[in-house]
C-alpha cells in the first residue's frame, strides 16, 4: 500500500512537469501579453514594467526561473492583481472551490445512491422508469443551461434564496451552485448504482441468502450494497475532474471567488502566472485524487491486484 | 426501446434543423430594430432576441454548427483512438507499456484547462475547436479499442492468418478492424454528445464559435445573459441542446445494451 503512495506520487513529478511545461509555453505563444492597454504605453515604460516582471528575458531563462520558484514553492507574483502573489491568490480561492466541489461530489453521491437503489429495487415498474428518465435528461442537460433557469425562479421570481455571490460561504449561497453542480453526477451514480446492483442481485450469494431467509433490507445492506459501490468508486476520478471543470462555469455564472473564476480570468488577462498556478494546482488535485480513489477501491476490493501501482481508476 | 426513442429524437431534430431554415423568411443577423425581445409569435415563430434578430433561424443554424462540430471532432478522435489503441493492443509487450503509460500522461493532465487556454488565445477558428476537443477525447477509444484487439489477437483466426504469413497491416485492416466495429461505433455515438456539451461549454464561456456564426452553446449563453427580459432566448437553443444529448446518449446506451456484452446496464 504504501509502495502504491509512493511509486504514484513519484510519477506524479513528471506528469506536473509536463502540465507545467505544456502550459507555459502555450501561455507566451499566445498574441498579447498582460501588460496590453488601449493606451499605448511609452516605449520605456514598457520596457521598465517587462525588467520587473523579468518578461525581457529570453524565454528559456525565463522558463527556468519559473521552475525554480516553483520548485521552491513560490508561484511568483500575479500580474494583474497587484500586490497578491499567486500563492496567496491560491490560498484565498482554493478553499472555496473545495468547499462546492466537496459538497456537490457529497450530493451526488447520497441521492445518485438512493435513486439507483430505488431504481433497482423496483427494476422495470414505474419509480425505476422515472429515475432512469430523469437520470438520461439530467446528463444531458448542461450545467449551463439548469443554472440559469434555477436562478430564474428560486432566485428572482420567488426570491427565496440569493441570485450569486460567496458571502464567505453562508449556506443560502452555497444551494444553488451545489445543486447545479452536482445534478449530472446524481445521474451518472444513480445509472452506475441501478445496472450494478442489479447484476449482484442475481448472483448466486443473494440467492443463497434469499433462501436462508434473510429480510430483504438486510440483504441489500450488509450483502449487495458493498460490492455494487465498486463502479460508482472508480467514477469517482473522473467525477471529480469534471467537477472541477464544471465549477469553472458554475463559479463565472454565480460569481463565486474559486479557482474557475481565476483561470478564466486569468487567461482572458494574460496573466501568466496565476493561469500556471491555477492549472498546477488543479493537476495536483486531480493526481491526488485519483490516487485517493485508487487506495479506497484497494480497501473495499481486496481482490485487486496490489502490484500493478498504475493502474488509473478511470477507464 | 431505448434505441427506438433516440433514433426518433435525433432524426426529428436532425431534420428540423436541416430542413427548417428553407421556410425562414427572415435573415439570421438582420436586426429587428423595432421587434426587439419579442415573444413567439406567428412572424417570429421562436421570438426574437434583445438585438431584434429572429430566433427560430438563428437557432436552426446555431444547431447546423453545433451538430457539425459534434460530428467532425467525433471522427478526429475516433480516428485517432481506433489506430492507437489498435496498434498498442496489436503489438502488445513493450510498445503496449509505453503507449498505455503515454495515454495515462494524458489522462492526468487538466486538459479541458489547456482546450479553454487554447481557445483562449486562438480561438477564431473553428478548426482548432474540433481538433482540440478532437485531441482531448481519444484517450477512452485508445483504452477500449486496445483492449479489444488484446481480446482478438488471442483468437483462431487471427493466429491462422499469422500462421499464413500475412503481413502486419492486412491483419490489422483486414481482420481486426471490421471485428471492432460494433464497440468503435456504440462509443462513437456516446462521443458525440460530449463533443456537442464541450462546444456548447466553450461557446457559453464565450470561446467557442464567433459572432456572426452561432451554435447552441452561444445561444445559451445571450439567452442566460437576458433570460428575465427575453425568457424564451433562453429555452430554445436550450430545449434543442437538451434533446439532441438526449437523444444521441439514448441511442448511445441502446446500441451498447445490444452489441456490448461485458456492458448489461
Amino acid at each position: 500500500m504504501l509502495n502504491l503512495v509512493v511509486k504514484r506520487l513519484l510519477w506524479g513529478i513528471p506528469v506536473l512537469w509536463l502540465v507545467l511545461t505544456l502550459t507555459f509555453f502555450l501561455l507566451r505563444a499566445a498574441p498579447g501579453g498582460p501588460f496590453d492597454q488601449e493606451r499605448e504605453l511609452p516605449a520605456e515604460v514598457e520596457k521598465l514594467i517587462a525588467a520587473k516582471y523579468q518578461l525581457n528575458q529570453p524565454i528559456v531563462q525565463q522558463y527556468g526561473h519559473y521552475l525554480k520558484s516553483v520548485i521552491q514553492g513560490d508561484l511568483g507574483p500575479s500580474f494583474q492583481y497587484v500586490d497578491y502573489s499567486i500563492n496567496e491568490l491560491i490560498t484565498l480561492g482554493l478553499p472555496v472551490s473545495l468547499k462546492l466541489g466537496f459538497y456537490a461530489l457529497l450530493l451526488a453521491l447520497l441521492l445518485g445512491i438512493g435513486l439507483g437503489m430505488v431504481a433497482a429495487l423496483y427494476a422495470n415498474k414505474w419509480p425505476d422508469s422515472v429515475a432512469m428518465i430523469t437520470a438520461v435528461i439530467g446528463i444531458s442537460t448542461p450545467n449551463f443551461v439548469i443554472a440559469p433557469m434555477l436562478i430564474m425562479w428560486l432566485a428572482v421570481n420567488w426570491q427565496w434564496l440569493p441570485v450569486g455571490g460567496w458571502s464567505g460561504g453562508h449556506w443560502s449561497y452555497l444551494v444553488l451552485p451545489v445543486i447545479t453542480l452536482s445534478l449530472p453526477y446524481i445521474a451518472a451514480i444513480a445509472r452506475l448504482v441501478r445496472g450494478s446492483l442489479l447484476e449482484i442481485l442475481n448472483q448466486p450469494f443473494i440467492r443463497t441468502a434469499k433462501a436462508k431467509g434473510l429480510s430483504q433490507k438486510a440483504m441489500i445492506f450488509k450483502h449487495a450494497l458493498r460490492p455494487s459501490l465498486l463502479p460508482v468508486i472508480s467514477y469517482l476520478g473522473p467525477a471529480a475532474v469534471g467537477l472541477m471543470t464544471g465549477s469553472v462555469v458554475i463559479e463565472q455564472i454565480f460569481g463565486i471567488p474559486g479557482m474557475g473564476r481565476y483561470f478564466v480570468q486569468g487567461a482572458l488577462n494574460r496573466d501568466y502566472t496565476l493561469v500556471l498556478g491555477v492549472v498546477l494546482v488543479i493537476g495536483l488535485m486531480m493526481l491526488l485524487f485519483n490516487l485517493l480513489v485508487d487506495l479506497l477501491y484497494r480497501l473495499i476490493d481486496p481482490r485487486i491486484d496490489q502490484n500493478s501501482p498504475l493502474s488509473v481508476g478511470n477507464g | 426501446m431505448k434505441l427506438k426513442m433516440g433514433l426518433i429524437i435525433l432524426t426529428v431534430i436532425v431534420t428540423v434543423v436541416l430542413l427548417g431554415p428553407l421556410w425562414a423568411t427572415l435573415d439570421p443577423e438582420t436586426i429587428h430594430w423595432d421587434d426587439m425581445a419579442i415573444a413567439p409569435d406567428t412572424v417570429y415563430w421562436f421570438g426574437t432576441d434583445v438585438m431584434g434578430r429572429d430566433l427560430y433561424i438563428r437557432t436552426l443554424l446555431g444547431g447546423q454548427v453545433s451538430l457539425m462540430v459534434g460530428l467532425l471532432a467525433t471522427i478526429v478522435s475516433v480516428l485517432i483512438g481506433v489506430l492507437y489503441g489498435m496498434l498498442a493492443g496489436y503489438f502488445g509487450g513493450k510498445v503496449d507499456a509505453v503507449m498505455m503509460r503515454l495515454v495515462d500522461v494524458f489522462y492526468a493532465l487538466p486538459f479541458l484547462f489547456l482546450v479553454i487556454l487554447l481557445m483562449v488565445f486562438f480561438g477564431q477558428q473553428l478548426w482548432l475547436l474540433f481538433a482540440a476537443i478532437g485531441c482531448y477525447l481519444w484517450l477512452d477509444m485508445a483504452r477500449i479499442v486496445r483492449g479489444q484487439t488484446l481480446m482478438l489477437k488471442e483468437q483462431g483466426f487471427i493466429e491462422a492468418s499469422v500462421a499464413l504469413g500475412q503481413p502486419s497491416k492486412n491483419i490489422l485492416f483486414k481482420h481486426i478492424l471490421p471485428n471492432l466495429k460494433s464497440v468503435v461505433i456504440v462509443y462513437a455515438t456516446l462521443i458525440v454528445p460530449q463533443v456537442i456539451m464541450i462546444e456548447s461549454f466553450l461557446s457559453f464561456l464565450g470561446l467557442g464559435v464567433q459572432e456572426p456564426m452561432t451554435s447552441w452553446g452561444a445561444l445559451v449563453n445571450e439567452g442566460a445573459d437576458n433570460m428575465e427580459l427575453a425568457p424564451w432566448s433562453l429555452w430554445f437553443p436550450a430545449l434543442f441542446l437538451s434533446l439532441t444529448l438526449v437523444g444521441f446518449n439514448l441511442v448511445g446506451d441502446g446500441l451498447r445494451d445490444r452489441w456490448d456484452p461485458s456492458n448489461k446496464t
